[in-house]
Parts: C-alpha cells; sequence; structure tokens
C-alpha cells in the first residue's frame, strides 16, 4: 500500500502551495507509474479528513505507457511495465505512462 | 504505539541505536503530561457553535443590473506538482551526503524471507576486515534483524516503520543521522521486504540491489516488473536449494534481463558460501567509484 504514503504527499504538497477549501484535485497516473488509481482513491478519502480537502471530488486522469524501441526504432503502446518490441527486442525507451502528477485543482473563492 | 515507553507514536517511524542499548529516538517530544501539539495550517479551522437568533425582520435592498453576471464559485490553480518530488529532493539531499563523505550506500530490496539479512551477516563476517561497514535495518516492527547484525560486531540502526511498507528518504536521513557512518564506507540499507513499494522510493542511493530466492518461482521478474526494472543488480540466492524446488535459473534471468536488458545477475548460496567472491568483487567495484 504505497498509495496510502504517496497520498499523503498529494495532501500535504497541496496544502503546502494553495490556500482556501479545495474542491476538486486533478491527477495524472501513467499506467505504468505503479500506482493503482483506485487505491488512490481510497486512501484520499481518508488522507483529507480533517483538512481543506476533505470532501473534494478527485480526477485521475490514466496516460497509456508509450515506449520508443532502441533496437528498431519503432514508438508504440505498451500496455504494462513488462518491456518488449514486436521486433522482439527489449532494450525500450519508455516515453510516457510512468507520471505521478498533481495537474490542478480547483478552489474556492 | 511505541513497543518501548508505550506512547503512541502516530503512527511515525521510530529509530532505534542498537548499540547504544537499544536506545530509541522519537520526532516528537514529550511534554509534561504527555502532550503532543500540533500546528493548524491556515485553513484547519475547529467548529465552533454559536446561537444567532434574529428577533426583528429586516429587509435587505438589492438592484439587479440588466445584464446579471455571476463570478465563478472556484477558480483553478494549474500546480503540475510531481507527486514524489518531496521524496526525491530529500533523497538527491541524502545522496550529496553520500558523496560528499565518499560513502557508498546501497538499497537492498527482497520478498520477506529471500536473504537479506543473511547476506548482510556473512558479508560483514567476510569483509569487514577489509572495509568499513555499516547497516540500517527496515521492518516494521522488532528489532530482531538489527540483533542479528549487532552479533557480527557491525554497526547497525534499526528504522521501525510501523505501518509503512518501504523506508523513504526521510527515514532514513534520520536514521543516518543516528548511524553517523564514516567517511569512506559503505552503509547497506535493508529495506522492508516488499517487491512492490520500496521501487518507487528513492532513497539516494548508489545502486538497488535486489535478492531474490530459488523457493520464490522464476516468474518473479514478470509478476513484479517494477522492482526489476529499478533494480541494478540481481541476487540470485539459495541456490543449494535447486534439487528441492521447480525453478529454471536460466528463465529467471531471462526473464529479469527482458524486464531490464542491463540489469546484472549474480547467482549464489548464501548459507553454502557459494559464489560469494563474485558478489563481493562486484561490492569492491563499487567502493572504487564512490
Amino acid at each position: 500500500m504505497h498509495e496510502l504514503s504517496i497520498t499523503e504527499s498529494l495532501v500535504s504538497a497541496i496544502l503546502e502551495r494553495v490556500d482556501g477549501r479545495v474542491q476538486t484535485v486533478t491527477l495524472v497516473i501513467g499506467r505504468l507509474s505503479g500506482l493503482v488509481p483506485e487505491s488512490v482513491r481510497f486512501c484520499f478519502d481518508i488522507c483529507t479528513q480533517g483538512t481543506r480537502l476533505e470532501g473534494a471530488a478527485l480526477d485521475i486522469i490514466e496516460l497509456p505507457g508509450r515506449a520508443r524501441c532502441l533496437a528498431c526504432d519503432q514508438e508504440f503502446e505498451l500496455p504494462d511495465a513488462i518491456p518488449l518490441c514486436a521486433c522482439g527486442s527489449a532494450n525500450l525507451e519508455i516515453i510516457s505512462g510512468q507520471e505521478l502528477r498533481i495537474k490542478h485543482v480547483e478552489v474556492a473563492v | 504505539m511505541c513497543s518501548t515507553c508505550g506512547c503512541s507514536g502516530d503512527g511515525e517511524p521510530v529509530v532505534t541505536d542498537l548499540s547504544d542499548g537499544g536506545k530509541h529516538s522519537h520526532d516528537h517530544e514529550h511534554g509534561p503530561g504527555h502532550s503532543h501539539g500540533h500546528d493548524h495550517g491556515p485553513g484547519h479551522s475547529h467548529d465552533h457553535d454559536h446561537d444567532h437568533d434574529h428577533d426583528h425582520d429586516h429587509d435587505h435592498d438589492h438592484d439587479h443590473a440588466t445584464t446579471v453576471t455571476h463570478q465563478p464559485s472556484t477558480r483553478l490553480v494549474d500546480l503540475e506538482v510531481e507527486v514524489l518530488a518531496k521524496n526525491d529532493l530529500l533523497a538527491a539531499r541524502n545522496r550529496g551526503w553520500f558523496e560528499g563523505r565518499g560513502i557508498l550506500a546501497l538499497n537492498l530490496m527482497s520478498s520477506p524471507g529471500a536473504g537479506k539479512t543473511s547476506l548482510l551477516e556473512r558479508t560483514i563476517r567476510d569483509l569487514s576486515s577489509e572495509l568499513s561497514l555499516s547497516v540500517i535495518e527496515g521492518d516494521q516492527e522488532t528489532v530482531l534483524d538489527a540483533e542479528r547484525i549487532r552479533a557480527t560486531g557491525c554497526r547497525v540502526v534499526q528504522i521501525n516503520t510501523g505501518s509503512g511498507c518501504h523506508l523513504d528518504a526521510d527515514m532514513l536521513a534520520r536514521g543516518l543521522r543516528t548511524l553517523d557512518p564514516p567517511a569512506q564506507s559503505v552503509v547497506f540499507i535493508e529495506n522492508v521486504g516488499n517487491l512492490v513499494c520500496p521501487a518507487l522510493f528513492d532513497l539516494g542511493e548508489a545502486s538497488k540491489v535486489v535478492i531474490m530466492s530459488v523457493t520464490e518461482g522464476d516468474d518473479k521478474p514478470l509478476k513484479y516488473p517494477h522492482m526489476f526494472r529499478a533494480a541494478d543488480v540481481l541476487l540470485l540466492n539459495k541456490l543449494d536449494l535447486l534439487p528441492y524446488v521447480n525453478f529454471d535459473v536460466e528463465r529467471c534471468i531471462g526473464y529479469a534481463k527482458q524486464i531490464n536488458p542491463d540489469i546484472e545477475v549474480l547467482t549464489m548460496s548464501v548459507t553454502r558460501g557459494d559464489d560469494l567472491e563474485r558478489w563481493y568483487d562486484w561490492l569492491r567495484r563499487q567502493v572504487t567509484a564512490a
């Protein structure tokens, strides 16, 4: 359950940066980030209790994994963390899918 | 709860110095009456009940312009903050701390029971005359592993994470303040036994070492790709048990290389002492590079 400590850090990162009551939090989570969005949702409700984020809606934008093969230079979607190109090479550069970012928040005015 | 004084540690990690009679420190202070202070952030409010009765009628007049424009009730704040930025920053600080002192820090990770502590016991016995070694032990509870390390005569500090399933850069920094390793030495960080969570948390180490044993099944690299992708070296342990288990060493190494083409693989049996010299050579190379 690394999602719990990661969700704790995202809640404190928001509290440090914005004043006022937070109504919506938008996260970007890549499919290769090692984070389960449903677990983050579960932890978010717990971690926000008693804070200015309590009751805030959580929007999660999931990004697919993408990789470039360093053997044949093809770019393709990577459905999981097992790197394998159609050409047989496993020597890949991950281009996206490892994101774990707070995109923006909506704050009451 | 703290197992020594019974106070509530609020789930905070506890650092125990084994060479100091098991003295442990908390990052909170006990005031008279055992109270814990807490700070209220700007938006942290308590509810207060007030009676507020209106016992008279009053009118409010307000005019609407022909076109009514309502202000939006919320404003959008762009953050674009990496969630692990704080840990990564603290890890970078640890990394600088190690580099400034010429210390080689290695993050040892595995599932519970793969042989991390046994590997350290044996390594300390074989190399302590040659290298200056110390250990930070990470476990949810108990100082059992630290006691095993202390029995070898090696300097050791135990971090108990409580409910935490991994060490993070802040816990390591606190452990290091207690350990106070000498310059030009090697610090082994034995992470919490777990093939999932520790992979995501940079501690500031020079290398990540993943240990797996042949009793775990040869498909583990495929099942826990994040861990094997993050690791610099894989130590495949308990080869003495191969006659009793269904484990294909070549297949396992193939899977590990499929996940991470750059991973170095060393096979060994810690209890029988087989092939440990290759691990020691790897260690010596890292020490020279540090």
